[in-house]
């Protein structure tokens, strides 16, 4: 690498584009949002930077608080979920034989380059009361009713007079499991990356020594795939915490999330000032879920 | 089932292991293959299956409307795409070749578009363009423009993140055997540099234009009534109701991703082959 005086011409030729790119196109819409989140509004649609702190005083508000804490849960309960199913996933992938392993990768990823918006728009014919899901579940009830009248027990109607449709769209349930499906392969890529590098040598040693393969994988396996568990974390938390399609399609009055909050101030309710406020502590719960992942790696490699 | 019992490390062969990997992958890809699979029912209540049609596609492509979203979009991918990659390679040549002050604060400034939230992106945008008054109303590639700069502002970063990676693994020597042959600096970066950084480059150009393709959220705040996209068209469908309509539209679009991640796929592993 070479000091920029040394070549102060070629610095120049190749820095100056992006750097002008990223200011002007990136960085100041950043300031202009910062400085309309101590604006005040004048009229319909003017605004005046006056230095207020109403809006951030708004945002503590009980209603727009509650709404950050859904978002912290509803990312967070993501965050676990994900980890749940995708860790037995990872596994299986890192012991599966050799030639399946990128087979078995890509089917993970291949989900993940199909357009977001698309992905949630499948999920609604699936969840929705005429949808897949309650189709499938019909054909159960239908096929254990034939079961129990087959068994003599049909006039009892064990399962009830007729099939109730679930409602599984347009309420949180539907938000987390539409979160779980969008943000599933960032937590099984790094849990992968983890477990591969594991030195398989280990487990078999605990389970040599008398370790059962659940005492095994709890003391042996999990601390050591600690960085990838805290990796994947933090990559499903920080997208699903700003989720905007998910909760707006998939959820119901009660299940929006702070996205959700912004965009209407930008869009409908025309309150920019608040509606920035608002994107700006958005912005610093994300830093600061970023801050504790590089605290949580510095104390992990101090050890 | 298995001929030789299963061992105690061989995870993937315990039957409760496949039973996961196998609802992991029920739950991630029904919905998408229902999804094509209804494009081509031939029902409007889209649930029961009666027979083979082609009707909706070509009800979307009757739907002017729409086809203009995708003209669009394609559109809007292909500039984004050019101009993020020249902007990408630029800044990972840049933090690649020099040291200079206030580096790790440059570097986190590049970062920030690829950490912060979209939605902020997106109001950020929003309020930018209405501030300085961007003009609305232009012949058709230019009324594109906001739309292009946001996608490039959000894209080139990732650019950089692939064209560095791949300038790592650059051998300095080959550089300085050129200038020593009497290469000017220019010389050294179009026929040594360029060169080695083209598998990263088509690696960064295609992730550049799927992320174009693919963005909702951004386009949402940055697109007026006579620039719509395809997502920010399918959302307005699909706010409105469910058809098979929409289906087909986005089996298109899904058939066009996967048809690019296949090339990609394809060019790294060509480019493994030519290393080996």
């Amino acid at each position: 690498m070479e000091n920029w005086r040394r070549g102060r011409s070629a610095f120049w030729l190749i820095g100056l584009g992006p750097t002008v790119w990223l200011v002007l196109f990136f960085l100041v819409p950043l300031a202009i949002v910062w400085l309309y989140s101590f604006a005040e509004l004048r009229g319909l649609v003017d605004m005046e930077v006056t230095g207020t702190l109403d809006n951030y005083a708004r945002a503590l508000d009980p209603l727009y608080l509650g709404v950050f804490g859904k978002s912290v849960v509803f990312a967070g309960l993501t965050m676990v979920v994900s980890l749940i199913v995708g860790f037995p996933v990872a596994l299986a992938i890192v012991f599966a034989p050799p030639r399946w392993r990128p087979v078995l990768l890509l089917l993970v990823i291949l989900p993940f380059w199909t357009n977001l918006l698309i992905r949630t728009y499948a999920l609604i014919a699936v969840l929705r009361v005429r949808g897949f899901a309650n189709f499938t579940l019909e054909w159960f009830w239908d096929q254990s009713n034939t079961l129990l009248s087959l068994l003599g027990l049909g006039s009892y109607q064990l399962l009830g007079e007729r099939f109730e449709p679930l409602e599984l769209l347009y309420n949180n349930t539907a938000v987390i499991i539409g979160l779980v499906y969008v943000h599933l392969p960032f937590m099984v890529l790094p849990l992968y990356a983890a477990l591969e590098k594991l030195d398989r040598s280990l487990i078999e040693a605990a389970l040599d020594l008398g370790a059962s393969q659940w005492r095994a994988f709890l003391t042996v396996v999990v601390p050591l795939s600690m960085p990838g568990i805290v990796s994947g974390a933090i990559l499903v938390f920080i997208p699903a915490l700003g989720s905007f399609l998910t909760p707006d399609l998939l959820g119901g009055t009660d299940s929006q999330m702070i996205a959700n909050v912004i965009e209407r101030q930008f869009k409908s309710a025309n309150d920019w000032p608040f509606g920035a406020a608002l994107s700006f502590l958005l912005m610093y719960l994300t830093f600061a879920a970023l801050a504790l992942r590089a605290v949580v790696s510095r104390g992990r490699g101090g050890i | 089932m298995a001929r030789t019992p299963v061992g105690p490390l061989e995870y993937t062969r315990r039957t409760w292991m496949r039973l996961t990997l196998l609802a992991t992958f029920i739950f991630l890809y029904a919905p998408i293959v229902t999804l094509v699979a209804f494009s081509f029912n031939d029902s409007r209540r889209n649930i029961v299956w009666r027979g083979f049609t082609l009707k909706y596609y070509e009800k979307a492509l009757g739907n002017s409307e729409l086809i203009e979203a995708f003209v669009n979009s394609l559109a809007i991918a292909l500039l984004s795409t050019v101009i993020a990659t020249v902007l990408g390679a630029l800044t990972a040549l840049l933090l690649w070749r020099f040291r200079f002050p206030f580096k790790a604060g440059y570097e986190g400034a590049m970062a920030l578009p690829i950490v912060i939230p979209e939605i902020c992106m997106g109001v950020a945008m929003l309020a930018f363009f209405a501030k300085v008054g961007w003009p609305s109303g232009l012949p058709w590639p230019f009324s594109l423009s906001a739309i292009i700069i946001a996608h490039v502002s959000f894209s080139f970063p990732f650019v950089a993140v692939v064209v560095r990676a791949r300038l790592a693994g650059f051998n300095q020597e080959l550089a300085e055997a050129a200038q020593d042959l009497g290469a000017s600096e220019w010389r050294v970066f179009w026929d040594v540099m360029v060169p080695f950084m083209r598998p990263g480059l088509v690696a960064g150009a295609l992730l550049a234009f799927t992320l174009s393709l693919d963005d909702f959220v951004i386009t949402f705040f940055t697109s007026g009534p006579d620039t719509v996209t395809f997502p920010v068209k399918v959302y307005s469908m699909v706010r409105f109701s469910v058809t098979p309509e929409v289906n087909a539209a986005s089996t298109v679009l899904i058939l066009l991703t996967v048809v690019l991640t296949g090339i990609a796929l394809w060019m790294q592993f060509r480019q493994e082959k030519d290393k080996s």
